[in-house]
């Protein structure tokens, strides 16, 4: 393995925001590639990995996380601000993450009930997706992504070409891996048919039903599959909470979910 | 051509027999709740007993006390994912000093593999293959590789399941061509028949006895009540005029609510060849990997041109399945990408119906 470190390699910074931290150990968990990949760019600000300088400009900016707090607000346009490519990685950046949840409810009364003091506690109402606050050049979905998704796109980057979107639906990642369907072998609900790909359909290969971690894929029917789910005898309420995971920040599932859990079209 | 009858009892010698010339076997057998292709080496492998159970969307497999081996239809896979791979790396480049690329061709091991239980549709189905892989522009070398040292043990339907329709084809039930060996199961054992010169070297070792009439006359029923058995079919055998006719017709827009996009009835359909070009590059930049995956017409990039998806909806990809395989495969093929084993119809996770939707609009017939 080469690792000559290249003079003008391009510098990058992973930011983090309201998250759990889980998509960054994508580049932690690369192992001798680590090495390799910081030959080619010239990370200078990535907290988990003891680099701290959060306002250098850059050339790519990893964002990790939602806009939950006032303070995100400004931060992710200094972000912004000085980066040339900004990437979110992972549920969170891309669709707001689990705690989009909030956005459904009365966030505050839930703050109430959890916290002592809930007079310390300063979130925004919402929790929100980085491309609703600023330009996002390229989203990788994922609960985590994944290194080969973070490789793929660095590479691309340093290719100078436009990194591929992967967003076909999980069914076809599934067939390729000749797994047995679930949905249709077991009728469990699986919601590989609107999902995107990515994960290389993880859970079904392991026998059970996808739950939608890599968010939407495109051109998701959610109504056809909502009501296949209805016919495998799940409640609506049961199959609106399956769209209102992980993801339920992105659009096609924050409909789907909250027109099955309040019965209304 | 009818070659003698192989008594249950010694259903292993033809393994013994395959093996002993040198080839892997790959036979049925339950997994994950469905048929699937699987390494065998010994009679017990096979799913004795199993019966599958399929309808639209549906498919379950049920274990009952016959002694049979092959009392069911189908599973998901035919034999395209063992000769057009789901996923194949093609080649490998690398960056040389100079600037230039070494290209490596990265071709499928070398083994000799006998298939055992092929039915009528999937030797149909491999015919149409191979008119694609090894047409008149040159065989592509994986598929070629895969399939020059394929021995096939085909076994007539005995039992089609409820979304078989090959009979309205006109590719079954009873295997007729294509295979090596084929074997008609009756409940006291197997008449053998060899349809190829090395079908017929392993028939010979087999010494097989004579076929009584008695099984002649069962295996005369039981290949009557497989074809009677049927109920779907599709409304004509060559739909291209009538549904280049109808692209227009509504009933594209009100499939298009139900079906999900999601290209597993492509995936499972044994005729369906479309794939697409994959390029890993490594992380340093030095090579690459490039790889054929399948891909289905009900994907965004299947129809993607430089800034334009050409086909953006589902009503237009649903409607360039349909008006492909029954419609223009017969000016690319000479007959209909249809061989009537009804996977796309079990398979898909919301049950649309292939033979329903032609009939739809094909014949205006609304079927409400
Ligand atoms: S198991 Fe799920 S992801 Fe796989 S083909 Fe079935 S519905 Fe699609
Ligand atoms: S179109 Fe459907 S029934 Fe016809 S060969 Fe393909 S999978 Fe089988
Ligand atoms: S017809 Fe069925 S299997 Fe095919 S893309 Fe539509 S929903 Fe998927």
């Amino acid at each position: 393995m080469s690792t000559v470190v290249a003079k003008d390699r391009p510098r990058a910074a992973v930011h983090k925001f309201a998250s759990c931290d889980g998509c960054q150990l994508a580049f932690l968990n690369l192992g001798e590639d680590l090495l390799l990949l910081s030959s080619l760019v010239e990370f200078v600000h990535f907290a988990e990995a003891g680099l701290v300088n959060p306002e250098a400009p850059v050339d790519i900016a990893f964002v990790e996380g939602s806009i939950g707090t006032i303070r995100d607000v400004e931060r992710i346009q200094r972000v912004r601000a000085r980066s040339r490519y900004l990437v979110a990685i992972g549920a969170c950046a891309t669709a707001g993450g689990l705690q989009a949840l909030r956005n459904l409810a009365d966030g505050q009364a839930w703050i109430a009930d959890v916290y002592a003091s809930p007079g310390y506690v300063e979130s925004l109402e919402t929790s929100t997706a980085v491309a609703q606050h600023v330009k996002v050049d390229l989203e990788l979905w994922g609960c985590p992504v994944n290194s080969r998704q973070l490789i793929a796109a660095v590479r691309a980057l340093l290719f100078g070409v436009v990194p591929l979107e992967e967003h076909d639906k999980v069914c076809m990642e599934c067939k390729r891996a000749q797994v047995v369907c679930v949905m249709v072998a077991q009728g469990l609900p699986c919601m590989g048919p609107v999902t995107r790909t990515g994960c290389g359909a993880l859970c079904p290969s392991f026998g059970r039903d996808c739950y939608a971690c890599y968010g939407p894929a495109e051109n998701p029917n959610t109504e056809a599959l909502g009501r296949r789910l209805e016919g495998l005898g799940i409640a609506p309420a049961a199959i609106g909470r399956r769209f209102l995971a992980i993801n339920n920040g992105a659009p096609p599932f924050t409909e789907a979910g909250l027109r099955r859990v309040h019965g209304h079209d | 051509m009818e070659t003698g009858f192989l008594p249950r009892g010694r259903f292993q010698e033809l393994l013994a027999v395959l093996h002993r010339s040198g080839y892997r076997c790959l036979g049925p057998q339950v997994r994950d709740g469905a048929i699937v292709y699987a390494a065998i080496s010994v009679a017990e492998d096979l799913p004795r007993g199993a019966r599958d159970h399929q309808a639209a969307g549906h498919y379950r497999i049920e274990q009952t006390a016959s002694p049979r081996y092959f009392g069911w239809a189908n599973g998901p896979q035919a034999l395209k994912p063992l000769v057009f791979a789901p996923q194949e790396v093609l080649w490998r480049a690398r960056r040389q000093a100079d600037g230039g690329l070494e290209l490596h061709q990265e071709m499928p091991p070398a083994e000799r593999l006998a298939v055992i239980g092929v039915r009528a549709c999937d030797l149909a189905a491999l015919a149409l293959q191979d008119r694609h892989f090894l047409g008149a522009a040159g065989d592509d070398p994986h598929y070629a590789a895969r399939r020059a040292e394929l021995f096939l043990v085909a076994v007539h339907c005995s039992d089609p399941s409820d979304v078989c329709f090959c009979v309205s084809t006109g590719d079954g039930p009873q295997a007729s061509s294509g295979f090596d060996l084929a074997l008609c199961e009756l409940d006291s054992g197997f008449i053998v028949e060899s349809g190829s010169d090395r079908g017929a070297v392993v028939a010979a070792e087999l010494k097989l006895e004579a076929v009584g009439a008695d099984a002649r006359a069962a295996a005369a029923r039981q290949a009557d009540a497989a074809r009677t058995r049927q109920h779907r079919s599709l409304p004509g055998r060559d739909l291209r005029a009538v549904l280049f006719a109808n692209l227009e017709h509504p009933r594209w827009g009100e499939v298009a609510g139900r079906c999900l996009a999601c290209g597993n009835c492509t995936s499972v359909c044994p005729t369906c060849f479309c794939h697409a070009s994959v390029e890993t590059p490594a992380l340093d930049g030095g090579a690459s990997v490039h790889a054929r995956a399948w891909d289905s017409c009900f994907s965004q990039g299947h129809s993607y041109i430089h800034g334009l998806t050409v086909r953006s909806d589902t009503r237009t990809r649903y409607r360039q399945w349909l008006t492909h395989k029954l419609g223009s495969w017969h000016g690319q093929f000479g007959r209909s990408g249809c061989v009537g084993c009804g996977r796309c119809i079990s398979w898909c996770p919301v049950g649309i119906d292939i033979t329903e939707e032609a009939a739809a609009v094909c014949t205006g017939a609304a079927d409400e």
